[in-house]
């Protein structure tokens, strides 16, 4: 029975972090309106979230996008179909690679710098510092951390995307020789709103998703080296996790 | 107001963390106007009473009144309120890393007030230049030392002109040189702006020399206060322990521990 015991308080304690990142939610959602007018925090957070993370995000799709031209060529000359290329790399790419590689790669990069960034002014007493000056730290720190990492996300997606359709055309069409005219066309014909809105909406969602976790985890780690360090790994373990869950619940919902 | 009327008065305050009890119906009343003093020996909740005093943390029993206020009335916006005439002194500094040592001291003005930039500026320097810090005001907290972080901090905590300064340990790992500025910052500080300083420190000699009135806690209450000069002569053992820093007294110097001897044989007898 004691197996059953570790199963129920491991279960139990996943329900009591799920409510307090849920809490911890609606706190930063209730502060928000007001931070959305001081756009000089947001903007400085999309740089941090978003810019920084722009070298990591082009170069990963540039591979992604070659190693999709050379499996999609390699598959679909199989068939005899190679000009479809341009509409399974765009298809592949903009509804599911792109969104979760970058989510991603986001939570290794961005999610990681948020939440060890939190989790030392904790442990620096620079929140408590905020707090005693009467300055709200969920607003001034957390917010514009939050609000920046969800604007960010969609817009790294979609370079990523962007950046792994040119790999795709670069292996399919200027190596392997697929018609260049094909490529673009089948593409065009075959990729519908309906299939870039799938993407949006992942990439949306997985900003959300991923910002949240990075806040929260920072928010409360220990305010200890070794606090710190825990926060920053489940940060990338749990949003890694409820990224590919998510992914399943859209495309479900999608299909 | 008069000098002596309390500004912060705590009346049977009990607080507990992890299952000890750090206060027990503990009753302090702080004067306005001086500089008060809470010494004690390590572990017996100064931090955690300054926590208290500021609201960071919540009683479990008793009653806590800064400046009139009922701590355990007011709602988060009230306590911001009461904070904005508080400034606290934390024991690293607490600056902001991200900002640089000008950006710091301005951080409340900005956050609190639609103040212009030429005020903005005139009010940090004269602040900076009270601390002797006005040519560091471009520099980054990482570049500063520990004596120049803390007076930093100093000129942040008065840049709102608060009507209670709060120091926690504030001379923890300074060189003399850098405690002598302070100390005379925090009077001079007391007298020029009429503040009320409360210090949490165990710098005997230095806070002597400093303090109007010292309160020392130990086992969850005040065991004494009075003035340095009245802690001193005061005939009790646990007083006279802690001022004269003896090893032996009242506080013992081991944490509770099974028989030395009996447990070095029963570790040789294992091996």
């Amino acid at each position: 029975m004691s197996w059953f015991r570790d199963v129920a308080g491991e279960a139990s304690k996943s329900l009591v972090t799920l409510g307090a990142t849920t809490r911890f939610l609606v706190r930063v959602l209730i502060a928000s309106p007001s931070v959305l007018l001081r756009g000089d925090l947001i903007i400085e957070q999309i740089f941090n979230t978003g810019t920084l993370s722009l070298v990591i995000i082009m170069l990963s799709g540039l591979f992604v996008g070659m190693v999709l031209g050379l499996q999609g060529f390699q598959l679909l000359q199989r068939f005899g179909s190679e000009e479809a290329l341009g509409t399974a790399a765009a298809i592949g790419l903009v509804k599911e690679l792109g969104p979760v590689i970058t989510a991603l790669l986001f939570a290794g990069r961005a999610g990681t710098a948020l939440a060890s960034e939190i989790g030392l002014m904790r442990a620096t007493d620079q929140l408590s510092a905020m707090e005693m000056m009467a300055v709200d730290p969920i607003k001034r720190v957390i917010v514009p951390r939050f609000i920046g990492g969800i604007i960010a996300m969609p817009l790294l997606a979609a370079i990523f995307s962007m950046i792994g359709i040119y790999g795709a055309q670069l292996i399919g069409v200027q190596i392997m020789g697929v018609d260049s005219g094909s490529f673009w066309s089948q593409m065009r014909a075959s990729v519908g709103l309906h299939d870039i809105n799938e993407g949006i909406v992942k990439s949306c969602i997985f900003g959300v998703a991923c910002s949240l976790i990075a806040v929260y985890e920072g928010y409360y780690s220990v305010p200890t080296a070794e606090g710190v360090g825990l926060a920053t790994t489940r940060t990338v373990v749990t949003s890694a996790v409820v990224t590919l869950f998510l992914d399943y619940l859209i495309t479900a919902a999608f299909s | 107001m008069s000098q002596s009327a309390a500004i912060v008065e705590v009346r049977q305050l009990s607080y507990t963390i992890g299952g000890h009890a750090v206060f027990d119906g503990l009753d302090i009343d702080i004067p306005a106007g001086r500089v008060t003093a809470i010494m004690g020996p390590s572990g017996t909740g100064k931090t955690t009473l300054l926590r208290l005093i500021t609201g960071q943390v919540r009683p479990d029993r008793g009653s806590i009144h800064v400046a009139g206020e009922d701590l355990g009335a007011l709602s988060r916006n009230g306590l911001y309120a009461l904070r904005r005439r508080m400034g606290m002194l934390f024991q690293n500094g607490a600056l902001l890393t991200d900002l640089s040592v000008f950006e710091n001291v301005a951080f409340p003005l900005r956050e609190h007030t639609d103040l212009p930039e030429r005020l903005i500026r005139d009010l940090v320097l004269t602040k900076l230049q009270s601390v002797g810090l006005r040519g560091a005001a471009e520099l980054m907290p990482a570049e500063l030392s520990g004596g120049m972080t803390r007076r930093v901090a100093l000129a942040r905590a008065i840049v709102m002109d608060p009507q209670i300064l709060i120091y926690d340990e504030p001379f923890v790992g300074l060189d003399p040189i850098s405690m002598g500025v302070i100390l005379r910052l925090v009077r001079r500080l007391n007298d020029a702006l009429g503040l009320t300083s409360i210090i949490v420190s165990h710098d005997v000699q230095e806070i002597s020399t400093v303090a109007d009135l010292v309160f020392l806690l130990s086992g969850g209450t005040v065991v004494a206060h009075g003035t340095p000069r009245e802690m001193s002569k005061n005939p009790s053992e646990i007083v006279h322990q802690f001022m004269g820093g003896l090893a032996d007294g009242p506080v013992p110097f081991h944490y509770p521990a099974p028989d030395y001897i009996g447990e070095l044989l029963a570790r040789d007898g294992a091996t």
